[in-house]
Order: C-alpha cells, then structure tokens, then sequence
C-alpha cells in the first residue's frame, strides 16, 4: 500500500512553434504516459480579422484578401467569392473564363495536395518527397506567374471572370508538364505507398466511420476517405466541370493512409481535367461584358473619355451589388470552401462569412486523436491537410 | 440553359416538399436566388433543427457553418444563420434566427458536435452567447481580449495594439496610436443616391 503511487495524467503543450504543428497550432495535451487522453486545440494565432476588413473595402478590393487565407490553394478562394458576387449581380461568364478558371482550379489543387502529401511524409519520417516535390510545385507557381504576374497570391478570378486572358505559349507548357508529371506521381507513390515505414505510421491511425464524418462536417478528401462520393464538383457542379469528364476516388477505412491514397488519385484526376480543359479550351472572352464589373482595355481609356471615366469609377468607388444574400462553395482541394455573402447595396459587402474547410477537421482532432500515442497525432494532423491562415482568418 | 430551368424546378419541387412538412413549425420559408431560407418565428430553434435533420424527407445530415450577421438598428439586433447540407438529397438550405444583444441562444452541440466551434466563433466576435454550450470559450481572438470584433460599432482599428517591451521584458497591452489617422475614402458618387423628388416643392404648393 506504501510504495503505490498514483501516476497522474499529465498535460503538455505542443507548439504553438512545432515543426509537426503545419503553423502556429498550440495543442494543449493531456497524456498518460504517451497516449492521448484529451487533444484542446487552441487556434487563433494567425487571426487576422480578414472577415472585418472585408467590410471595409470594395467588392474588388476583398479579393486579395482570399489569396492570404489558405495560403496554399489561393485561386480556389477567390473563385467562391467571385462566385458569389456573380449570383447576386446575375453577371455571366464567358465560357473561355469558365474553362480558364477550371484549369487553374485544377492547378491549384495539384500545388495543395503535394504541399499536403510531401509535408504530411516528412512529419512521418520520409524526407525524399518533401525534396523532390517542391521543384515540381515551382514549376506550377511559375504557370501561375504567367497569368496573373504573382506565384501566390494571385487576385486572378475576379468577379466576371479572370484578370487576363492566357499568355501565348502557357497551354502548351501546361501540356507538357501534365504529360511530364504522371511519372513523378508514380514514384511518389512507389516511395510511399509500399513503404514500410510509411504504411505502419498512418494505416488504423485516425480512423473516422462515415456517419461521424458527416456528423463532424468533413468535407472534401477527409469525408471520401470515409468512404461517401461527395465532391462539390461532381454534385453541384459549377462552371463547366458538367461537360467534364473525371472520377472522384473514395475510401472506405477513414483513416490517415486512405486520405493519402484519396489525395494522389485526385492528382491524377486533376491531370486529367488539366488536359480536357486544354483540348477544348474555346475561343472568346475571358471576361463578362457588362462595363459595370470588367474595366475597359487601355487601348480604349487612350482615346475615350467615357472608358477613362469608367476605369476611374470602378477603381475607386467600385461596383454597388444588388441587396440579397447568397451562399456559394467550391470544392477547394480541402474541402468544401463556402462565402456567405450579405450585400446592403452599396459598394462594400456588408458581411461576407468564410466558410473554411479545415475549421470542422481541425474541431475532429481530439476525437481523432483519443488513444493514439503522441506520435499519431503528428500523423493525423498531417493528414488532414490544416493550413492556418483559412482557419484562423 | 435547359440545365438551369431543371434545376430551378427541380428546388421548387423540394421547396414545396420541405414548406409542407415544416407547417406544424411557426417559420416562414422563402425561395430567393434558387436558395431555401427558412426564418424562425419562434423560439423552437432546438425542436426545428431536429427536425430538419432526423426527418427523411429533410435529412440535413450537414451542418456546413454556423454565422451571425449584425443589424444595429433593427430591433433584433442579430441574426445567427444555420447552414445545412443534405447529401442524401443534394440540398442546401439556411435557417435563421433573428435575437437581441441580451438575449441567449439554443446551443446545438448536442445535435450536430460540429456546431461547438462554430458556437464558440460567434460567442467570440459578436458577444451572443449560448445556452448548454459545453465549453463556451473565446476561439479566435487573443486569451484577454475584451470586446467583439464583428460587431459594427466595433472601430476597424480596434482598441488595443500589442507590442514587446524589451524593458519589462513582456509582451504589453496599450491603446492604440496610429501614425497617421486611418483614411476611409468615401467614393461614393453624389449624385446615384439622388432621388428625383426635390425638397419643399410640397411647400411651394
């Protein structure tokens, strides 16, 4: 009786600057010994108040700020708020811009899900793709770069379409790369999939049943992992992805290793889609005609007065949308990435609400996490592809 | 363009069918922009949200987000907006809920677990707090932050700025100070907002 001592959980922070952590997450852990008792996610280090500015700028003005959230998929944001703008003045896009604006999703969601799988490998010990991969994320962010003049935060969708029209020459580099790239997804897969080392730390690890999943508001490659087909793209198309052929991988365990598996099968669809895309990319306008959302061309602004005038406005006090609300989404390579956008009629949204995809994943952590050793949480983490400046805001 | 008639036909139908079985509740529903809103006339928000998701002809398996919006000058200050998804049925539709500043809200924790963090984010940047939250804690601002940044009588600026103090060797607090006045533009043209009435012709009758 004596020499019995009561062993007490004790608690552990880990992070907020914590390699592992993918940003400035404080995990405030209660372990016994070193499985997880209880997982409380502190979040909000990166708070920005992006919501509140928003507020206070014009319609175009509030695009920026969407690159500057899920700093690793930038063009997928803007296109919901674009998306939304676009409902509540009834503006129309071209389908050249529908088609620009797909490719350039499809892009997007390449450069996430290798940033998402390289580090998610490199949390769990594998180093190489980390390496390899981010050489190939250059080289997107370079196609980037063309378009929209910036390799990140690219304010490339704007509401009535895109900034510019393509440059001459990117759809055949794109070409190249996607016939390029399959080969590359191919031996990151040989260097994970059949890895030992790989598969012992994420295979059982995180499991989540469908019913849960969806009770948790998963969303995106979480939620197929799990084993539901759902993909925005596919059931609520939007822009032209209903004339597009492709296929939406799913799982049916939940856990860390299938969500990798559902990320590298949706590269491979995205090639798939890149090349559609650029096979029956149409001629046109890139950008909705209506003088009232798209500037006039320099070449016009030269010789006419009115066009100057136009440029001025739209520049300066902006566009006045319509009174109403409206909520639109896309599929983000995270997940389901809303704006609920409420507009008074003046110049400036009145609130404009960002639904981020990896809010609901990270909430799932301690669920996820409770029982696994510490070193799973690493995995789980990883593994469902949280990046802070979307969930912060 | 054929797509789009069908699809608007198709949310009709489902309008008709969601606005049939929710009669026994006191909402109104409306169709705007092919999007479901059902506006909660009653404080039944709990027994609605229930509803709506075990009832097969509803379903709402989702809760996707949870959002206030601040009216300062309606008598119900704000409106806290539930955004629901059913994948079974491929519909969207919102519920809203209009309270006052004092007024608590129904938490539905216990229904959609999802719904905390949410919960705790408009706890948090509206000051409108819930009832039977299980943990109803400040989510994003920082830990003793005072005030509620979404709130429209809340300054751009804020109150407070944040620095180190390399002297107390501490993180310190102090109000703001800006080195130049925050410039708001107003650029709104004079003369869109004119109506065509002119003032005192009634008098000059």
């Amino acid at each position: 009786m004596a020499n019995k001592t009561k062993i007490e959980n004790y608690s552990m922070n880990f992070g907020p600057q914590h390699p592992a952590a993918h940003g400035v997450l404080r995990l405030v852990l209660e372990l016994d010994g070193e499985v997880v008792e209880r997982a409380d996610p502190h979040i909000g280090l990166l708070h920005r108040g992006t919501e509140k500015l928003i507020e206070n700028k014009t319609y175009l003005q509030a695009v920026p700020y969407f690159d500057r959230l899920d700093y690793v998929s930038p063009m997928c944001q803007e296109h919901a708020f674009a998306l939304s703008v676009e409902k509540l003045m009834k503006i129309h896009v071209p389908k050249r811009g529908q088609y620009i604006r797909v490719l350039f999703s499809e892009i997007t969601r390449i450069l996430n899900h290798i940033l998402n799988i390289t580090t998610f490998a490199l949390d769990v010990g594998a180093m190489t793709p980390f390496l390899w991969f981010f050489e190939e994320r250059e080289v997107l962010m370079e196609f980037y770069e063309r378009v929209s003049g910036s390799r990140l935060h690219a304010a490339y969708f704007r509401p009535g379409g895109v900034y510019r029209d393509l440059p001459d020459g990117l759809l055949e580099d794109i070409d190249l790369f996607i016939k390029r790239f399959p080969k590359k997804i191919d031996d990151l897969d040989r260097l994970l999939d059949k890895n030992r080392i790989f598969r012992q730390r994420t295979v059982d690890i995180g499991k989540i049943k469908l019913k849960d999943a969806l009770e948790k508001g998963f969303s995106g490659p979480c939620l197929r992992a799990s084993g539901l087909a759902w993909d925005l793209r596919k059931d609520q198309p939007y822009e032209v992805y209903d004339e597009i052929d492709f296929k939406i991988p799913t799982g049916t365990n939940g856990d860390c290793y299938e969500r990798f598996l559902v990320r590298i099968e949706e590269m491979r669809q995205s090639l798939n889609i890149i090349k559609q895309c650029i096979d029956n990319m149409p001629s046109g306008d890139c950008t909705s005609k209506d003088p009232k959302v798209t500037p006039p061309k320099r070449s016009e602004m030269k010789r006419s007065m009115e066009s100057l005038i136009n440029h001025f406005k739209l520049f300066t006090e902006g566009y006045h949308v319509p009174v109403g609300e409206t909520y639109q989404c896309v599929e983000a390579p995270k997940g389901e990435f809303g704006v609920f956008l409420v507009s008074d009629g003046s110049n400036k949204p009145y609130r404009c609400k960002i639904r981020a995809p990896g809010f609901p994943l990270l909430q799932a952590t301690e669920f996820l996490s409770k029982g696994h050793m510490l070193a799973d949480l690493v995995a789980i983490i990883g593994s469902l592809d949280i990046v802070f400046g979307e969930i912060d805001r | 363009m054929n797509n789009t008639s069908e699809k608007e036909s198709v949310i009709r139908d489902k309008f008709a069918l969601i606005k049939a079985s929710l009669s026994s509740f006191n909402c109104s529903l409306s169709l705007k922009n092919n999007e479901i809103e059902i506006l909660m006339l009653d404080k039944n928000l709990l027994k609605t949200v229930l509803f709506l998701k075990d009832n097969p002809t509803t379903n709402f398996d989702v809760l996707v987000d949870i959002c206030a919006v601040d009216y300062p000058y309606q008598e119900k200050r704000f409106s806290v907006i539930y955004n629901f998804l059913s994948t079974t049925q491929n519909l969207r539709i919102r519920l809203k809920f209009n309270v006052n500043e004092n007024q608590a809200v129904d938490s539905i924790c216990s229904i959609y677990s999802c719904a905390n963090w949410y919960e705790r984010e408009i706890y948090d940047l509206f000051g409108i707090s819930f009832n039977n939250h299980p943990d109803l804690r400040r989510i994003l601002t920082d830990y003793d932050f005072e005030g509620h940044p979404l709130r429209k009588d809340f300054p751009l600026t804020g109150f407070v700025q944040v620095r180190y103090d390399s002297e107390q060797k501490k993180i310190v607090n102090e109000p703001v100070k800006l080195d130049q006045e925050y410039r708001n533009f107003d650029n709104l043209s004079p003369w869109e907002g004119m109506n065509n009435e002119i003032s005192g012709k009634e008098d000059g009758k």
